[in-house]
């Protein structure tokens, strides 16, 4: 029975996978100009040139790839924040990641209209700027993941009640931040993706080394200061790592948080609670998912293209009820 | 074994431990009883390093708690608090196997010793029939069983244990007392526990503590207690003492509140 379990573990990890990479391709292939999977290759290895290429290669495939990482980041940070606060509600938001990170572009909206290049730049820093701020507040002889929590969401407020004030006396230049609020991913290319690719992408791969830590630690303090781990310094390295990834995202898609929500719980109610098998899944899921709304993002009411963080809630949040109400009955 | 020096213990300007001294020697069976707030808990806190004490040293072996690797602790003390995330959705033998946490590589693989252990302490615990069953299919007994073989595999010399035998019903706590006994007289395990219920505590420990305000105010051999003391001056109620024939040791009947 033991192996049957694992077994099928491993079978539902190599649909998630199915699924990434059916979505990458997916989203490659859709959208104003519909290009075919064999068309795809040739341009790519032989005709390195020329307007399709162009597009293909730095519109298509750039923008899907930094969908996938934008996902992989997101989820990536809420299964870590959920599992050391042992709160199903924490996600990227609740640490000030989004309110830190939109707050930055706002000021640079507003004030540094000229310089809107700076924008993923500044909301990463305002975005980990802020997760510290709220650590340092919420430190007490140590972090109390309720403190935390509590601390975020003053601090957010705080700073939404910022940017508020922006879009109420600047109205004229928050014209833009419609898409960074809600979420969206347009005209994102390999700039973008470079720059938040080495965070993203050492930050997943630091994580995937340390399922087990995370495995402990969500069975509480005293659990896991029992079973010989430092739990200040663990939590504080999870935080930190969360915070990188979450940054990333929101830097270039913008306050699309609700990834963060949702993948994790969606992995768990397939894996349970062993992070061996959940964080890989979040992985695939989260990158798959931010794949394929971004996808229908494009080409549902094209040429309107909507923010890709409308998407995610309209289809996400039905999706998400329903598996809910399986997992009860089952 | 493992021993307590002034320790003291201030939440703000409250007093919870005041100048506290313990001795655990090895093999022995110590429990722990007293009224509530009177600092059992936060003792229990103090010797599983979750909170630290405002003065004095814990020490094991002679070695100051506080100082070592939070690893090598965990190799000679095991520990079951009563605040613990419970989550229903994982087997029994995935909970167990985190009690070899301290023991990992770099790696995080459990290796064929590990794995060893994990298969051992299900046994003793007997949950083997059980290993493949998530927790949110066993019984409050068995769960409790569970939690304490993730503590077993952790093959300590020491095992605290924090109101093991709160929440579950008179059959399930002599079954688990039975099995700390078990532990005890086979593998010498050095067990200190907070218990609840006087007469279980006398019955199946060698030594007896009795903590008024944050200090141990009765410390005795269970044979010797000075029953009306305990009660009155610790629980401030009147019961009535009988011996058991058999063990030489004392139970009591609850009479009233002074």
């Amino acid at each position: 029975m033991s192996k049957n379990r694992k077994k099928n573990k491993k079978i539902i990890l190599f649909v998630c996978f199915v699924f990434f990479i059916a979505s990458g391709f997916l989203s490659i292939v859709q959208g104003a100009v519909y290009i075919s999977l064999k068309q795809i290759f040739h341009l790519l290895l032989y005709e390195r040139e020329g307007t399709l290429h162009q597009i293909l290669w730095n519109v298509r495939i750039a923008r899907t790839v930094v969908a996938g990482l934008v996902g992989m980041c997101l989820a990536v940070s809420g299964v870590i924040l959920q599992g050391i606060m042992g709160n199903p509600l924490a996600s990227p938001n609740l640490i000030g990641v989004s309110s830190g990170g939109g707050f930055m572009a706002c000021m640079i909206m507003v004030f540094f209209p000229e310089q809107h290049y700076l924008i993923p730049a500044g909301a990463f820093i305002g975005a980990l700027t802020t997760t510290l701020v709220i650590y340092f507040l919420a430190w007490r002889q140590g972090i109390e993941p309720t403190r935390l929590i509590l601390a975020g969401i003053a601090v957010s407020s705080f700073l939404n009640a910022g940017i508020h004030a922006c879009t109420v006396f600047y109205p004229e230049k928050m014209i833009g931040a419609i898409g960074f609020t809600v979420g969206g991913l347009a005209a994102r290319s390999w700039p973008d993706f470079w720059m938040i690719a080495p965070y993203g992408f050492l930050s997943i791969l630091i994580t995937l080394l340390l399922p087990q830590k995370l495995n402990i630690l969500s069975l509480g303090d005293e659990v896991a200061i029992g079973l010989g781990m430092n739990v200040e310094k663990i939590r504080f390295l999870f935080i930190v790592l969360s915070s990188f990834l979450a940054a990333s995202a929101v830097s270039v898609a913008g306050l699309l948080g609700f990834v963060g929500l949702l993948v994790p719980h969606i992995s768990r109610i397939f894996f349970g609670s062993d992070y061996r098998y959940v964080l890989p899944s979040c992985i695939l899921l989260g990158g798959g998912i931010v794949m394929l709304c971004d996808t229908m993002a494009r080409c549902l009411f094209s040429p309107i293209e909507i923010p890709v963080g409308i998407i995610m809630a309209l289809l996400g949040s039905p999706f998400f009820l329903y598996l809910l109400r399986q997992q009860r009955k089952g | 074994m493992l021993s307590c020096h002034h320790l003291s213990m201030n939440y703000g300007s409250k007093q919870v431990l005041d100048n506290l001294h313990l001795d655990i020697s090895k093999g022995e069976i110590v429990s722990l009883v007293g009224s509530n707030g009177c600092g059992k808990s936060t003792l229990f806190k103090i010797l599983g390093r979750y909170l630290f004490p405002t003065q004095g040293r814990v020490e094991l072996e002679g070695k100051n708690i506080f100082r070592m690797k939070f690893k090598e602790v965990a190799k000679k003390i095991g520990l079951l608090p009563q605040v613990r995330r419970e989550f229903m959705d994982i087997s029994v033998e995935t909970l167990v196997s985190y009690g070899r946490y301290p023991y990992l590589g770099f790696s995080q693989r459990l290796t064929k010793e590990d794995k060893g252990f994990i298969q051992w302490a299900l046994d003793a615990t007997d949950l083997y029939q059980k290993k493949d069953q998530l927790l949110s299919t066993l019984s409050g007994g068995e769960r409790q069983r569970a939690w304490l073989a993730m503590a077993l595999a952790q093959q300590t010399e020491i095992l605290l244990l924090d109101e093991p035998t709160t929440f579950l019903d008179i059959s399930y706590q002599l079954d688990f007392l039975d099995l700390i006994y078990k532990m005890n007289q086979e593998r010498g395990l050095t067990v200190f526990m907070i218990l609840h219920d006087i007469n279980q505590a006398i019955q199946y420990s060698h030594r007896l503590l009795a903590m008024k305000e944050g200090t141990i105010y009765i410390d005795s051999d269970t044979k010797k207690i000075p029953m009306e003391k305990l009660l009155q001056d610790v629980f401030g109620i009147s019961g009535t003492t009988f011996y058991h024939g058999d063990t030489q040791k004392p139970y009591w009947i609850p009479k009233n509140k002074i």
